[in-house]
C-alpha cells in the first residue's frame, strides 16, 4: 500500500457530486453560503439551473431537502458537519431518516483536521448520532479517491445517507480501481495479530502503524470500514476471531462512533479486547492539523502502541478493565 | 344523512366531492368532519379535539372546495399537495381524507391504536393515501412543502399547488420563518400557507406563552401576500384561497399567507376556545353530547 499523493476528501465530494450531476438529471444541490469550503462550488458552474442556495439555514435547507426529495428528486445539502449533523438533529431524525427521505448530506470540515478555526467548528460527534438513526447511511471516506466513489454511490442508491470528508489535504493511496462498495469494509492489508479497523484519515495512519509493526514481526490486518451504516458484521467479526484482537482508530470521540460499533458487534460475536484510538471525551481547540492530530493521539504511533496493549491483553487471556483515558502515549 | 346517523357514534361511508361551491354547500362537510373527529377521539382515549374541530372549515374548504386538486382514488398521481406542519392536528386531516374517499371511513375507528395507518402523528411509513409526509416536530412540515413548491414551480416547473397548515403556537418555532424568507426568495407564488390563528396552545393564550404578534405583519414583511380571514365562514375562507389562486394564475412571484381565526374546539360548545382542550379527548358522555350538539346543525 502506498502513498500515491496527497488531495482533501472534500474535493473528492465536489467531483464526485459533477459526476452525478452529469448522469442525473434530478441531481440537485442546495447550498448553505458555504459553497466554496464544501465544493458544491463546482456543481453550481457546471449546473446552476439545479443549484439553490439556501443561505445559512440548515434546518430549513435539511426540510427544504426532503421535500424535494418526496418530489422525486436527488437533493444533496452540504455544509460544515458541525451544522448540518447536529444544528438540524431533528430535521434529519423525523423529516429525512423517518420519511425514509432521499436526502444525501454532506458533512465538510469534519474533524480536528480543519485546524485553526477551533473547537466551534471541528465536528467530532456526527458518527454517533447519525448510525443510531433508522434507514441512515453514513460515510466516511480515507481518501479523496474513496470520497469521489462513496458520493456518486450515495447518490446513486436510495434512502437517506451522510458523507463525512475534511477539509485539509490528506494522503492519497487508493485509485479508480480500488473497489469501493457501500456497506462492505476493505480489506487494505491482509496480518493475522491484530486488527486495525479504522476509517476517514486515520485508515492511513493504520497503514503506517502496521508497517512499523512489522518490523517487529507482528503482523497486522488492517480493515477501512468506510461505511459505518450499515455496518460490515462479517469483516469485522472474521476479524475478531482471526486476530483475536482490535483496535479502532476514528478522528471522532471515542464513544460511539466506529469505535462504537466495532464493540456491539464483536461483544455480541466474538468478544475479543479492543483499544480505541479517537478523542477521548474532550473538544478540539486551535492548531495546525498535524499538531493537532499529534496533541489528540491520532497517529500512526498511538495505534502502533495500542495494538502492543490489545495484544497484551489478548495473550494474558484477560479482558482487564481499562479506563478509555488509560490508552498510552507513543513514546519511542 | 339523518339525524340518527349524525348522532351516532359509529362511522358511516357517506363521501364528498372536491369542487367549487355556495357557501352554504360547506356546512353539511365540515359538520360530518368535525362528528368523526370526535368519533375518533373517543374511541383512541388520547389525542388532540381543539385545535382539529376549530380547523374543520379550513380543511373543508381545502379538500372539498375544488382549491386543491387531486383525485382520492389515486393520491401518488400527480396532483396539488397538502402538508400538515401542526403534526397534532392529524385528526383532522384524517377524517377529511376519509370523507373524501381517500380510504375507508370506518378505518377512522383504529386512531392511535396498534399497527394503525392513522398514527397519532402523521408516518408517512404506514402509507396512508394523502398523507405526503410524517409530521409532528412543529415547523418542519412548512419547510418541507416549500421543497415541494420548489420542485413544481423551479425544477419541474408545471402549475402544481402546494399548501401547509402551521397553528399559531407552531410560529414560536424559529424554523417557521426560515421557511417563510425562502418562500419569497425562490417567489414561490405556488405555495400557500394556512395559518390556524385560534390564540391557544397547550401552556395557554399563545401571547401568554410566547407573543407571535402581529402576525399578518410578519408575513407581509417575510413577502407574503397575506390576508386575514374569519376561519369559519367559508366566503371569506373561499376570498383568501381565491386571492391565493389569483396569485399563482397571474404569476405574481408572491406567495399567500392566509391567516385563519378560528376558536379552538369550534362547533362543540363546552369546548368552544378553550385551551385546556388543545391535548385532551373527550369523555364518552363529552363525545355523546358533542354529537348531539352536531346533529343539529346541517
Ligand atoms: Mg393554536
Amino acid at each position: 500500500m502506498e502513498l500515491l499523493g496527497s488531495k482533501p476528501t472534500r474535493f473528492g465530494f465536489g467531483d464526485g457530486l459533477v459526476d452525478l450531476g452529469e448522469r442525473h438529471s434530478n441531481v440537485i444541490v442546495l447550498g448553505g453560503d458555504i459553497t466554496g469550503s464544501v465544493m458544491t462550488s463546482l456543481f453550481k458552474e457546471k449546473f446552476p439551473d439545479r443549484f439553490f442556495s439556501i443561505g445559512i439555514a440548515e434546518q430549513n435547507a435539511t426540510t427544504i431537502a426532503a421535500g424535494l426529495a418526496l418530489s422525486g428528486k436527488i437533493p444533496f445539502f452540504a455544509s460544515y458537519g458541525a451544522f448540518c449533523a447536529l444544528r438540524n438533529a431533528d430535521q434529519l431524525r423525523i423529516s429525512v431518516a423517518y420519511n425514509e427521505a432521499n436526502v444525501k448530506i454532506g458533512g465538510g470540515h469534519a474533524g480536528i483536521s480543519v485546524g485553526p478555526d477551533g473547537a466551534t467548528h471541528q465536528v467530532l460527534e456526527e458518527v454517533a448520532f447519525l448510525r443510531t438513526l433508522p434507514h441512515m447511511t453514513m460515510i466516511v471516506p480515507a481518501d479523496y479517491e474513496e470520497a469521489r466513489k462513496a458520493t456518486v454511490a450515495m447518490g446513486e442508491m436510495v434512502g437517506p445517507a451522510y458523507i463525512r470528508f475534511g477539509r485539509s489535504p490528506v494522503p492519497l493511496f487508493t485509485t479508480p480501481d480500488t473497489p469501493f462498495q457501500l456497506g462492505k469494509a476493505n480489506l487494505v492489508m491482509e496480518g493475522t495479530d491484530v486488527a486495525l479497523i479504522a476509517n476517514g484519515a486515520l485508515v492511513w495512519e493504520s497503514i503506517l502503524a502496521a508497517k512499523e509493526l512489522a518490523k517487529k514481526g507482528i503482523s497486522a490486518r488492517v480493515i477501512n470500514v468506510h461505511t459505518v451504516k450499515p455496518f460490515d458484521v462479517e469483516t469485522v467479526t472474521t476479524a475478531a476471531r482471526e486476530c483475536g484482537c482490535i483496535v479502532t482508530a476514528e478522528e471522532h470521540q471515542v464513544h460511539a462512533g466506529l469505535g462504537g460499533a466495532v464493540a456491539e458487534v464483536t461483544a455480541k460475536n466474538a468478544p475479543v479486547p479492543i483499544e480505541f484510538v479517537g478523542v477521548k471525551d474532550s473538544f478540539g481547540g486551535s492548531g495546525e492539523p498535524e499538531e493537532l492530530m499529534v496533541k489528540f493521539g491520532l497517529t500512526w504511533k498511538e495505534i502502533y502502541a495500542s495494538a502492543l496493549v490489545a495484544m497484551e491483553r489478548r495473550d494474558k487471556g484477560s479482558s482487564g478493565f481499562r479506563a478509555v483515558k488509560d490508552v498510552p502515549v507513543y513514546s519511542a | 344523512m339523518t339525524d340518527d346517523m349524525k348522532r351516532s357514534l359509529e362511522f358511516n361511508e357517506t363521501t364528498f366531492t372536491n369542487e367549487r361551491r355556495a357557501p352554504e354547500g360547506f356546512a353539511p362537510i365540515a359538520n360530518e368532519i368535525r362528528r368523526d373527529i370526535v368519533r375518533m377521539l373517543v374511541r383512541a382515549g388520547s389525542g388532540h379535539s381543539g385545535g382539529p374541530l376549530g380547523s374543520a372549515d379550513i380543511f373543508t374548504m381545502l379538500y372539498f372546495g375544488g382549491n386543491m386538486r387531486y383525485n382520492p382514488a389515486d393520491m401518488q398521481a400527480p396532483r396539488d399537495r397538502f402538508v400538515l406542519s401542526a403534526g397534532h392536528m392529524a385528526p383532522v386531516m384524517y377524517a377529511a381524507l376519509a370523507n373524501a374517499g381517500c380510504y375507508p371511513k370506518k378505518e377512522q375507528e383504529t386512531l392511535r391504536k396498534y399497527n394503525t395507518r392513522l398514527q397519532g402523528h402523521p408516518g408517512r411509513d404506514m402509507h396512508l393515501p394523502g398523507i405526503e409526509t410524517s409530521s409532528g416536530s412543529l415547523g418542519q412540515g412548512i419547510s418541507i412543502a416549500v421543497g415541494m413548491a420548489m420542485s413544481d414551480k423551479l425544477v419541474d416547473k408545471n402549475d402544481h399547488r402546494v399548501f401547509s397548515l402551521t397553528g399559531d403556537g407552531e410560529l414560536q418555532e424559529g424554523s417557521v420563518w426560515e421557511a417563510a424568507m425562502s418562500a419569497s426568495h425562490f417567489k414561490l407564488d405556488n405555495f400557500c400557507w394556512l395559518i390556524d390563528n385560534n390564540d391557544c396552545q397547550i401552556d395557554g393564550r399563545v401571547p401568554d406563552v410566547m407573543d407571535v404578534y402581529p402576525i399578518d405583519k410578519k408575513c407581509e414583511s417575510f413577502g407574503f401576500d397575506t390576508i386575514v380571514v374569519n376561519g369559519h365562514d367559508y366566503a371569506d375562507l373561499q376570498r383568501g384561497f381565491d386571492r391565493f389562486l389569483e396569485n399563482q394564475r397571474s404569476g405574481s412571484g408572491k406567495p399567500t399567507a392566509i391567516i385563519c381565526q378560528t376558536f379552538m374546539g369550534h362547533g362543540v360548545s363546552f369546548m368552544n376556545d378553550k385551551f385546556e382542550w388543545h391535548g385532551k379527548p373527550p369523555s364518552k358522555d363529552q363525545a355523546t353530547a358533542a354529537l348531539e350538539e352536531l346533529a343539529q346543525h346541517p
